[in-house]
């Protein structure tokens, strides 16, 4: 009789959002607690901890990744609403913006070129098919600009997305201590270098650094999108 | 609450109407974030209400991905095959353009206005 019930729990529970919504918000405290516990210890970054945590999961017990996204998607919705309300920590650094918009200006699209370049450049050199080559360009910016651009210059939107995620994961592990390395304490510099290079997980690692920090990634984020936009279709053509 | 989410779906509601009729290359939120953005300056700052539910959103962003970060799963193969030239590239030019953004901009701003 128990094997039959939980037979039963178990189609009633695959067949609802509750327990794979439930499982990420899991996920991600046990990531986050991990984090804290280890002194926030780059190595162990909450979204890589609990994106593992749940592919592994989804494998041992072969749930699909559809499957698993119509519970996460209330989570995913809120990405939107949380960018839009990036324009806070901005308008409170509304003066230390007035006082940088040039600096800002070429440190952002000198940032986006180098970003697109030196990705298909390495991945070339190492031998990447000319597919992955191009998926490659646009794996700096925001999500669904960076989809769009794959599909424009002929990589493949849903790869792209892939490497927008890892790039997101290696920018918030290695970009605070490359920074403080290179003696790049200036908040304005850490957040814009953060936001260009890693987009939205990137401006997430910032936030948590200081305020201004966090304003200045969001605005680069938002802004490289516009210039990866226009910029990466035409450096995509040297490597085709 | 209510009130400010409201404000917030509204902006990025506007966000995707325009870009959708204006095939702007940026994304609907971003276009949102520029509409909160002008609409603070107009006013001259946010309510209580508004920035206790921004703050909300914000806390906790890096869980914000982690659905689209699963997705990661779908390219395990393709990612498996060439896994030298993805994860060299993605992590050298990642540390390339923190590297050079920040050094640019901590050189090209003006000492101490970030503070």
């Amino acid at each position: 009789m128990i094997p039959a019930d939980l037979q039963t729990i178990w189609v009633y529970l695959a067949a609802q959002p509750l327990l794979t919504l439930t499982l990420t918000l899991l996920a991600y405290l046990a990531g986050r607690y991990l984090y804290l516990k280890s002194n926030s210890s780059p190595l162990l970054n909450p979204v890589m901890v609990a994106v593992v945590v749940l592919i592994v999961l989804l494998k041992l017990t072969h749930t699909d990744y559809q499957t698993y996204f119509q519970g996460a998607q209330f989570v995913h919705f809120l990405l939107g609403p949380a960018t839009v309300a990036l324009a806070l920590p901005l308008y409170r650094q509304i003066n230390a913006l007035r006082r940088s918009v040039l600096a800002v200006a070429v440190a952002l699209v000198v940032g986006s070129a180098v970003a697109a370049l030196s990705a298909m450049a390495i991945a070339k050199v190492l031998g990447g098919e000319q597919q992955t080559v191009l998926s490659m360009a646009p794996k700096s910016v925001t999500m669904p600009i960076a989809m769009g651009v794959a599909e424009q210059i002929g990589g493949l939107p849903s790869l792209t997305a892939a490497m927008v995620l890892i790039t997101g994961i290696v920018g918030a592990v290695i970009g605070p201590s490359l920074l403080t390395l290179m003696k790049i304490r200036d908040p304005r510099a850490r957040g814009l270098a953060m936001g260009t290079a890693a987009h939205g997980i990137g401006t997430a690692r910032a936030l948590t650094e200081s305020e201004t920090a966090g304003a200045f990634s969001g605005l680069a984020m938002g802004l490289n999108g516009a210039v990866t936009a226009i910029l990466v279709p035409i450096l995509a053509g040297w490597f085709k | 609450m209510i009130e400010s989410l409201a404000l917030i779906l509204l902006c990025q509601l506007i966000g995707e109407v325009l870009v959708r009729l204006t095939h702007l290359p940026v994304p609907g939120p971003v276009i949102g974030m520029g509409l909160l953005f002008a609409g603070l300056v107009l006013r001259g700052g946010p309510s209580e209400k508004l920035t206790a539910t921004a703050n909300g959103l914000l806390q906790h962003l890096s869980l914000l991905f982690v659905p689209a970060g699963v997705g990661i799963m779908l390219h395990l193969g393709l990612i498996e095959a060439q896994w030298l030239p993805i994860l060299a590239a993605l992590l050298v030019s990642t540390a390339i353009t923190i590297a050079i953004t920040g050094w640019l901009m901590q050189r090209l701003a003006d000492k101490g206005a970030g503070e």
